[in-house]
């Protein structure tokens, strides 16, 4: 709910849409279209459990732990040119040579946070498939020889918790797991999810981010070389480990291989798809369901990579690559995989003010440019979305815009920066009918779900 | 004194608390947001301001501030375990 009854009505921060009824199924609908469904394939009914023994009978067992660097595994991953799908696209192999180069003992964390509000592509991947993300876990300490792993999930996310505890009893007793795995909860903050504030969390810090370099590969988990890794990128590590590079490469593209998970969110809640990397927008929001009649151009704007994204609008999304390659040129990327579509109608400005809102709300408040800055940006933003803005008022956020950029301890504010970037290029006519004190009828219903930050830290 | 070595000045943006001093030692470099925090000039120093620069980092309340040598990837960074 919302804190402080003086926020003007328009920055209310829960939507006025129709709440869902305690009965129905929160999670979200799955499609394996357009595919190819491979982390998706086959996967159990709702409510049911696939055991350890029919995941081992479709995937073989794991190797056994040794206590130098695999470079045959490493290799396999190098070769099948898996990236992070955490949001950051580094590349895998990169990162596990990075960490098994480093001395002494060596740790693995898994983020399972999934910070980005409107992405549930993690968390269904946990609920439905909590053994090869444990396998993809373990084998990455196989790799670089790791003799410990934390599991960070989110401590909202208790149903995810309790798959990935289940999934470990499991294996208790009946395999050797080789490894001291720990399920850590984490606060429910969105930096938090970064990896240097895991990493802070697990130093018994704070979940605030820490100035890299050095970076946790080089120094991280009690000075330990640390590992860093998306649910979602190990469980196509284990996939790529069981079936291999050349399997890996028969989707996605040359340069950016394999296949994502994508959450789409329309009007009638999210669901998660699984597509090969370049796939055609169009594509996968058709098999999402969102687009409109067939024949009728998409009409509104998309958030492309959640609250971390661009604004894109929706037809042009359409007709673009879902892939760094491709939407680059809009100034997106695909992020943690979010694309969220507004309806035609939708304030953007509204919106991108009720977004900059919360971008000051999760500031961890460390440095300067952001814990002022982002504040002023999201105030400014609030009054243009109102029509009490003037040029110079939006001359004064781009340049403060401008200014915040590459100056915080983390990527948190260049999110807001981008966000403003995109709202003026794809807003523009909007913008100069509130600057002209004209809002549009749509500045007076919110639309995104935004949720509230807590003050939590430890 | 820095033969052919050229450095850039960079600032912890963490351990930074807009304290300013740097800004007002090295008006020609440093400039500081509407918040109180410094805007380096991302270049490399230019010799006859390099003295000063070294007066700036020294004069940091917080340490925050730090020449770095081109090329070099370590710059000024806060421990990884907190001091309790």
């Amino acid at each position: 709910m919302s804190a402080a009854t003086s926020v003007p009505i328009s920055l209310r921060m829960e939507s006025r849409s129709r709440r869902s009824e305690p009965a129905a199924d929160p999670r979200p609908r799955v499609s394996t279209e357009p595919g190819p469904a491979r982390l998706l394939a086959g996967l159990p009914a709702r409510g049911q459990w696939r055991s350890l023994a029919r995941h081992r009978a479709q995937y073989g067992q794991l190797p056994a732990p040794g206590t130098r660097p695999n470079g045959r595994l490493m290799e396999v991953i190098e070769r099948s040119g898996l990236t992070g799908r955490g949001g950051g696209g580094f590349p895998t192999a990169r990162k596990l040579r990075a960490v098994a180069a480093g001395r002494g003992e060596r740790v693995v964390v898994v983020n399972a946070t999934e910070g980005e509000p409107l992405s549930a592509k993690d968390a269904l991947l946990i609920a439905a498939q909590p053994h090869l993300v444990l396998d993809g876990a373990l084998l990455a300490a196989h790799a670089v020889a790791a003799s410990r792993i934390y599991v960070c999930v989110d401590r909202r996310h208790r149903e995810s918790a309790a798959a990935l505890r289940r999934s470990l009893a499991e294996r208790a007793g009946r395999e050797a797991v080789g490894c001291d795995v720990r399920i850590v909860d984490t606060p429910p903050r969105y930096v938090s999810g970064e990896e240097t504030a895991l990493v802070h969390f697990l130093n018994n810090g704070p979940a605030k981010p820490t100035l890299a370099p050095p970076r946790p590969s080089e120094r991280g988990v009690d000075r330990c070389p640390t590992l860093v890794q998306n649910v979602e990128t190990l469980a196509h590590l284990a996939q790529v480990a069981s079936f291999g590079s050349d399997w890996f490469r028969q989707a996605g593209t040359a340069a950016e291989p394999g296949t994502a998970l994508f959450t789409v969110t329309g009007e009638s809640g999210p669901v998660v798809l699984e597509a090969g990397l370049g796939s055609l927008g169009g594509d996968v929001l058709a098999a999402a369901g969102v687009l409109g009649a067939a024949g009728a151009p998409p009409a509104g704007v998309a958030l492309v990579g959640g609250f971390f994204g661009t604004w894109v609008p929706t037809a042009e999304l359409a007709r673009t690559q879902l892939s760094r390659d491709g939407l680059a040129p809009l100034g997106a990327g695909t992020g943690a995989g979010v694309l969220a579509l507004l309806p035609a109608g939708t304030c953007g400005l509204l919106e991108t003010a009720r977004l900059l809102r919360w971008y000051a709300g999760e500031s961890a408040g460390q440095c300067g440019p952001c814990a002022f800055g982002l504040p002023a940006l999201a105030g400014t933003a609030a009054e243009i979305a109102a029509g009490r803005a003037r040029g110079e008022d939006a001359a004064r956020l781009w340049r403060w815009a401008n200014e915040i950029e590459g100056r915080g301890g983390c990527r948190h504010p260049d999110g807001a920066v981008r966000l403003v970037r995109s709202a003026f290029a794809v807003f523009r006519p909007d913008l100069e009918d509130h600057l002209a004190g004209r809002p549009c009828e749509g500045s007076h219903h919110p639309v995104l779900r935004v949720p509230a930050s807590s003050r939590e830290w430890r | 004194m820095t033969g052919r070595r050229r450095f850039r000045l960079v600032v912890d943006p963490i351990a930074c608390d807009g304290h300013g001093v740097c800004a007002e030692l090295l008006p020609e470099w440093i400039r500081l947001d509407d918040w109180g925090y410094p805007i380096l000039n991302p270049s490399a120093v230019p010799p006859e301001l390099f003295r000063q620069a070294k007066w700036a980092v020294a004069n940091c309340p917080k340490l925050a501030l730090s020449l770095r040598a081109e090329g070099a990837s370590q710059r000024l960074r806060q421990p990884a375990t907190p001091v309790r």
